[in-house]
């Protein structure tokens, strides 16, 4: 049967992509970041998984608002590096699981109720690549895992409530616990921290409710739950609502928490949090 | 509203439905610059380009001007206009500078590490 091993939320900021394309992350404002994920990256070389499943949001690059789906799975065999308006990063093609994904698709719809998109033809960008570069970095034309996009609409209200994405990670440990082939399974929550991009409220950061969330996302992600768009957009900016997909892995990870990470240098609370399946 | 967004927030712009249906042309302008032809047509004759997507006087005006916060109380959502920004040698610094009503060198020297760029 599958089964989830890990769980990590992470801040899938931009900028980290060219830093890691220019082999620029040994310079001095970068290297903080990077030498967080120095532990997390043995640690998941130790519970040999399969396949991440990546949480994540579009940023108006293969999602556009002609239609914009609240979630929406990836069932490929493969996703195609995206541009998302500066030109396609030089990154291998990431390798799907239909298998996974097919069961994935059957169980949320059927069994959990969760009515999602399927998409047989998806291009991934930032929020998808930047935390696989952080933690399951490509090798030549391969990446370590095979990987399977969960996109959420956290850009253009009505999003999903932060509850109905912890109710989705739980669906989402069900699902994959009930995959009949054996798979061990990483879940990524991506995005956030706090960061606010538009407005004179622009470059907003508050690390003293990032910390908290981590703290509330170890200790009680169901009371975490209860957290509303309007409370995370006025204490940690208007983008910092990307958090709920945080909880949609932790709906999904349940074990302690191994590893935890925060850096903020210019405009994004960079967080990282790891917790055993 | 509800209970999920409830009120506004100062100094901050939320991206509805509302927004989004307001500023469509304008959306759609930026979804076209996710492929290099398009960012080429875009800098070869960008009044041309704004034509084709129907947009406004007003709403091209805000383009010519750079007005990015012109932009986004227009209904551009954030991550559309970083496509414009890149496009018109505006990266989100920049463009985060002015919106602050900053230059950008007053704007970095706001930020704890201002090297990570």
């Amino acid at each position: 049967m599958g089964r989830i091993v890990g769980g990590i939320g992470l801040s899938h900021v931009p900028s980290v992509g060219p830093v890691v394309d220019r082999k620029r992350t040994q310079e001095p404002a970068w290297k903080p970041l990077f030498d967080g994920y120095v532990p997390v990256r043995e640690w998941l070389a130790s519970l040999k998984p399969d396949v991440a499943i990546v949480v994540y949001n579009d940023h108006v690059a293969d999602f556009t608002f002609d239609k914009y789906p609240t979630f929406a799975l990836g069932v490929a065999e493969s996703y195609a590096i995206g541009d998302e308006g500066f030109g396609t990063r030089p990154l291998p093609a990431v390798a799907g699981d239909v298998e996974l994904s097919t069961h994935l698709a059957e169980s949320l719809v059927y069994e959990h109720e969760f009515d999602l998109t399927l998409c047989q033809e998806l291009a991934v960008e930032h929020g998808f690549l930047v935390p696989m570069n952080l933690c399951f970095p490509h090798a030549g034309d391969r990446w370590p895992v095979k990987a399977i996009p969960l996109q959420v609409n956290v850009i253009q209200h009505p999003l999903p409530t932060a509850r109905r994405c912890y109710r989705l990670g739980e669906a989402l440990r069900a699902a994959v616990e009930s995959f009949p082939g054996d798979s061990r399974v990483v879940v990524m929550g991506t995005g956030g921290m706090s960061h606010q991009l538009q407005g004179k409220r622009f470059g907003f950061m508050n690390e003293s409710f990032d910390q908290w969330f981590l703290d509330q996302l170890e200790r009680d992600a169901p009371g975490l739950a209860d957290i509303t768009h309007q409370r995370i957009m006025e204490e940690a900016g208007a983008e910092a609502v990307e958090l709920i997909m945080w909880l949609t892995m932790r709906g999904a990870a349940h074990g302690k928490r191994v590893h935890r990470h925060y850096y903020a240098p210019m405009t994004t609370g960079m967080g990282l949090i790891a917790f055993e399946g | 509203m509800g209970r999920q967004v409830s009120g506004p927030i100062p100094d901050t712009s939320v991206f509805d439905l509302r927004l989004s249906r307001r500023g469509r042309r304008l959306n759609k302008l930026c979804e076209a610059l996710c492929s290099p032809q398009e960012r080429d047509a875009f800098k070869r004759d960008e009044e041309a380009f704004m034509s084709r997507f129907g947009l406004t006087e007003g709403e091209k005006r805000l383009i010519r001007e750079r007005n990015f916060q012109g932009l986004i109380d227009a209904g551009m959502n954030i991550y559309s206009m970083l496509k414009v920004g890149s496009a018109t040698g505006n990266g989100l610094y920049k463009m985060g500078a002015q919106m602050r009503g900053e230059t950008y060198e007053q704007f970095l020297s706001t930020r704890n590490i201002s090297g990570a760029t």
